[in-house]
């Protein structure tokens, strides 16, 4: 199909056309280029801390720029890049498109969440560039409301204010996938990528608020002196970790889970197979997304947490391993007797089904009481949520940026560069993230910016594997940005793949649709027609 | 202390062990499951993979027998796991009756010890092998955690309430020491060494070191200067309750609660008074906040218990343990 003159990128010109956009593919642009920046800002504190941990002393920084700098790269690489990453971006340029509808339900709140979003990054810029925090991107109590002397209070109210618009996007996905589907877009039809988001919007909904109100509790403890968290006014301490690990565990899942529903639609992609177990996958998310609010605790098993709580949470946290079990096991299932092509998508693929394998099995490690006690704060944690939430979600953000690149840009870029940097991020990321485990279980505790030498030698690999990774993570930015204006044009389908974005051109036109189809099968049927069971 | 390069910790608890043999079976259970991934992977998209440009794949929509296996086998795998790590949780926080206690106060950015025979040390720790030992940790500012690689164990130590933590060394030798939950611009710098010793030299260490006054009375000490005794009378004349045997018996409480007057409890009713009132008094005790250190209230609370360890004063008897074992916290009774 020849791409029409007219489409979403050439359809208005000009600040205000991009500025006041309605489109939620202009939006999803929009979120593209602020979660850029701000991943570009996070590697940069990444960066730093690799740098200062070469060498056992505290040659590079000093202690108080150290703890800014791990701070502020989790505050910045969770809150401003991993949460709204692949919902925000990919989410809202193919949500509607999957299910057959012009946009979402409500694309002025869909704009408005944008400027939230940006808002929100502003007292986080403003609170980097005058200082930083030094709470840990955690802010544990009494630590962040009394002793602290930093800039808490703007950080905070930057993570307040971001977290309203993962709460309209969520708003809005939800909405939209119950009322907008196209006629004959049943729920069993629906693409897995579409299941795995109304997972992840039901935990944007019902897990931000308590992040947003404990986090003001700390600004109120912090300004007024309530006595909420700090001892010394009656307050109770661990009362913070409950309520911040309340959310920040399912916020894992809003990390994971929609990565989980790119891989299901590239490996479908790429071995040109409908999915193993489609029904298993979808109901899964639903699985992780209920249990994964039930096993906050396992972040307290040292922290004087009542022991029988304490076996509660493991045994959830130990139970909401099983359905990523179930999906890792089905993904595999898909390929077997596929049409199996190994294209830069189905390659990052690929290191995300290595990746998190490797970080959902460690998991297991910090589940486990006795072994946690050894573990906990160590950086075997650090290395264990990073094969998650970099390994997993980055993995698969990258995945479906490149799988759905041709449709978002109408260009085709340079896929042995991208197949190269697949292995580069790979390998980069072993090297960086493998010898953590090693240090963690010696016992090298987290967040230390001096430390004893016989952690050095895994330390510089930690490092180098850094600069690997940094190299994987610079390519796509130069050879997407160059397709862009040097690609060769994309057809409305480059990789033969089966789904209704295919269907429409690249890249699609304002309305998407010029008539609203009807669907008659689900996603990803390569086998002519028969109507399929769900199984 | 080892300098070179290890690539694992070394074992010097009796509890070591037992932590090594569960993390060795997870990874072996774990480097299978990720090896079968990766293996098939490889394996399928080497034998399926694409021969020509229009090839498709062969529709299969799944099984029901495979997905109840791949659903049962981890569940099954998964239960065996967390009983383990929750029998080995319990070994590692049920103190053995006898365990030789030492308290331990964490600030901003030191450790604090205290034995009993009144020997101190900052960010040194010196123990017996072959003996328990029980740590009683208070923290002065905000959330430390105690943590000895060497013996796998650990334990945040929280501002306003005692946490404990055992353990007994197996082998002599120097260990390090490390706070693991980040506590401020020196977080890295709160370390220090446990040392391990036979117990001839542990006691030469003893008898060696200055001991300025056992807690027990240094805080009787302060119960006078603080004008305790004035209310806390030996008879039952005074406006406050008699402490002799109070430590380990159940206290009745003016809100009906019933409490086991632990060290936590003691902590409570001398810095927070009011917030636990006992049945038939007043609420007439003054708070001590703010007068008292972290380890002046340690030695008050060893003071307190002491009444009861004589256990021969007449009248409040209950014939409660002196010592409750058996407590992962002391936080789990309140
Ligand atoms: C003004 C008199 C007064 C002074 C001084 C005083 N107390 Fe008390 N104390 C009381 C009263 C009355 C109670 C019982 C009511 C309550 O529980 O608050 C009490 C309760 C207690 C209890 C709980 C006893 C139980 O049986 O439950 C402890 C322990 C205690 N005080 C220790 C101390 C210590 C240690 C000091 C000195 C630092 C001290 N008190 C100073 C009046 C006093
Ligand atoms: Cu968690
Ligand atoms: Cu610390």
């Amino acid at each position: 199909m020849e791409a029409p003159a007219l489409n979403y990128l050439n359809n208005g010109h000009g600040a205000a056309s991009w500025l006041l956009t309605k489109d939620h593919k202009r939006i999803a642009l929009l979120y593209l280029a602020s979660i850029t920046a701000f991943f570009a800002l996070g590697g940069f504190f990444a960066m730093m801390i690799r740098l200062e941990l070469l060498t056992p002393a505290g040659d590079v920084t000093s202690p108080e720029m150290y703890n800014r700098m791990f701070t502020m790269h989790g505050v910045v690489m969770v809150f401003f890049f991993l949460i709204p990453s692949i919902p925000a971006v990919l989410g809202n340029f193919l949500i509607p498109i999957m299910i057959g509808a012009k946009d979402l339900a409500f694309p002025r709140i869909n704009l408005l969440s944008w400027y939230i979003y940006v808002l929100g990054g502003l007292f986080t810029l403003v609170a980097a560039l005058s200082g930083g925090v030094d709470t840990g991107w955690t802010f544990y109590t009494p630590y962040s409301t009394a002793a602290a002397n930093s800039h808490v209070i703007t950080a905070a109210v930057g993570i307040f204010i971001t977290g309203f618009s993962s709460i309209l996007t969520g708003l809005n996905f939800i909405v939209t996938i119950h009322r907008m589907r196209a006629p004959g877009m049943t729920w069993f039809r629906l693409p897995l990528f579409v299941w795995a988001h109304y997972a992840t919007s039901l935990i944007m909904i019902l897990g931000t608020p308590v992040i947003a109100i404990t986090i003001l509790m700390v600004a109120a403890e912090r300004v007024l002196h309530l006595g909420i968290f700090d001892p010394a006014l009656g307050g109770d301490p661990v009362l913070f970790q409950h309520l911040f690990w309340f959310y920040s565990h399912p916020a894992v899942y809003i990390m994971i889970l929609p990565a989980m529903g790119v891989i299901s639609e590239v490996v479908q992609a790429f071995s040109r197979k409908n999915i193993f177990g489609y029904s298993f996958i979808a109901f899964s998310s639903l699985a992780i997304a209920v249990i994964g609010f039930l096993v906050w605790g396992h972040h307290l098993f040292v922290a004087g947490q009542s022991t029988y709580a304490g076996l509660v949470f493991s045994v959830l946290s130990f139970m909401v391993a099983v359905p990523s079990a179930i999906k890792v096991f089905n993904w595999t299932a898909t390929i077997y007797k596929g049409s199996v092509s190994l294209d830069s998508p189905m390659l990052y693929a690929f290191g995300f089904l290595g990746l998190f394998t490797i970080g959902g099995l460690t998991g297991l490690f910090l589940g486990a009481m006795g072994l946690d006690i050894h573990v906990h704060d160590t950086y075997f944690v650090v290395a264990h949520f990073h094969y998650i939430m970099v390994g997993g979600a980055i993995m698969g953000y990258l995945g479906g940026l490149h799988y759905w690149w041709p449709k978002i840009s109408g260009r085709l870029y340079s896929e042995p560069w991208a197949k190269l940097s697949a292995v580069i991020v790979f390998v980069g990321f072993n090297l960086t993230f493998f010898p953590q485990f090693i240090a963690g279980y010696i016992g090298m505790p987290r967040r230390y910016h001096v430390y004893p030498p016989e952690f050095q030698v895994l330390n510089v690999l930690s490092s180098a594997g850094a600069s690997v990774l940094a190299v994987g993570y610079v390519l796509p930015l130069i050879y997407l940005t160059y397709s862009i204006f040097a690609g060769a044009k994309s057809p409305a389908d480059p990789w033969g793949a089966k789904g209704l974005e295919w269907e429409i051109p690249s890249p699609p036109p304002t309305e998407n649709f010029g008539i609203t189809p009807i669907v008659t099968h689900g996603t990803h049927q390569y086998a002519p027609s028969k109507e399929v069971g769900v199984v | 202390m080892p300098t070179n390069f290890p690539l694992f910790p070394q074992q010097a608890s009796a509890q070591a062990g037992q932590v090594d043999a569960i993390y060795f079976f997870m990874v072996a259970v774990t480097a299978f499951f990720a090896l079968l991934i990766a293996g098939l992977i490889v394996f399928f998209s080497v034998r399926f993979r694409r021969r020509h440009r229009d090839e498709i794949g062969v529709p299969i929509h799944g099984s029901l027998a495979l997905e109840l296996l791949w659903t049962f086998v981890p569940f099954v795998i998964a239960m065996g796991m967390f009983g383990w790590g929750a029998k080995v949780f319990f070994d590692l926080y049920r103190v053995p009756a006898g365990a030789m206690e030492i308290f331990v106060v964490g600030k901003q950015w030191m450790w604090k010890v205290q034995h009993m025979g009144g020997q101190r040390e900052i960010n040194e720790l010196h123990v017996p092998i072959g003996r328990p030992v029980k740590l009683i940790m208070g923290s002065e500012d905000v959330i430390h955690s105690f943590y000895i690689p060497a013996f796998r164990v650990k334990a945040d130590v929280i501002p306003g309430r005692y946490n404990t933590l055992w353990f007994e060394a197996t082998k002599p030798g120097t260990y390090h020491l490390f706070c693991a939950e980040y506590c401020g611009t020196k977080h890295s710098g709160m370390i220090g060494s446990v040392v391990a010793m036979e117990p001839a030299q542990y006691q030469a260490w003893l008898d060696g070191g200055p001991a300025d006054g056992t807690p027990v009375d240094a805080g009787a000490k302060l119960f006078q200067d603080l004008a305790c005794h004035t209310c806390h009378q030996q008879d039952s004349q005074g406006r406050g309750p008699v402490l002799t045997n109070l430590f380990g018996s159940r206290v009745q409480l003016q809100d009906g609660r019933t409490v086991v007057a632990d060290e936590a409890y003691i902590r409570e009713s001398i810095v927070n008074p009011q917030a636990m009132v006992k049945a038939g008094f007043q609420p007439l005790m003054p708070t001590f906040q703010g007068l008292v250190t972290e380890e002046q209230l340690l030695q008050l609370i060893s003071y307190v218990r002491s009444l009861s360890d004589a256990g021969a004063a007449p009248g409040a008897g209950t014939a409660a343990p002196t010592q409750p074992q058996d407590r992962s916290t002391l936080e789990n009774k309140r």
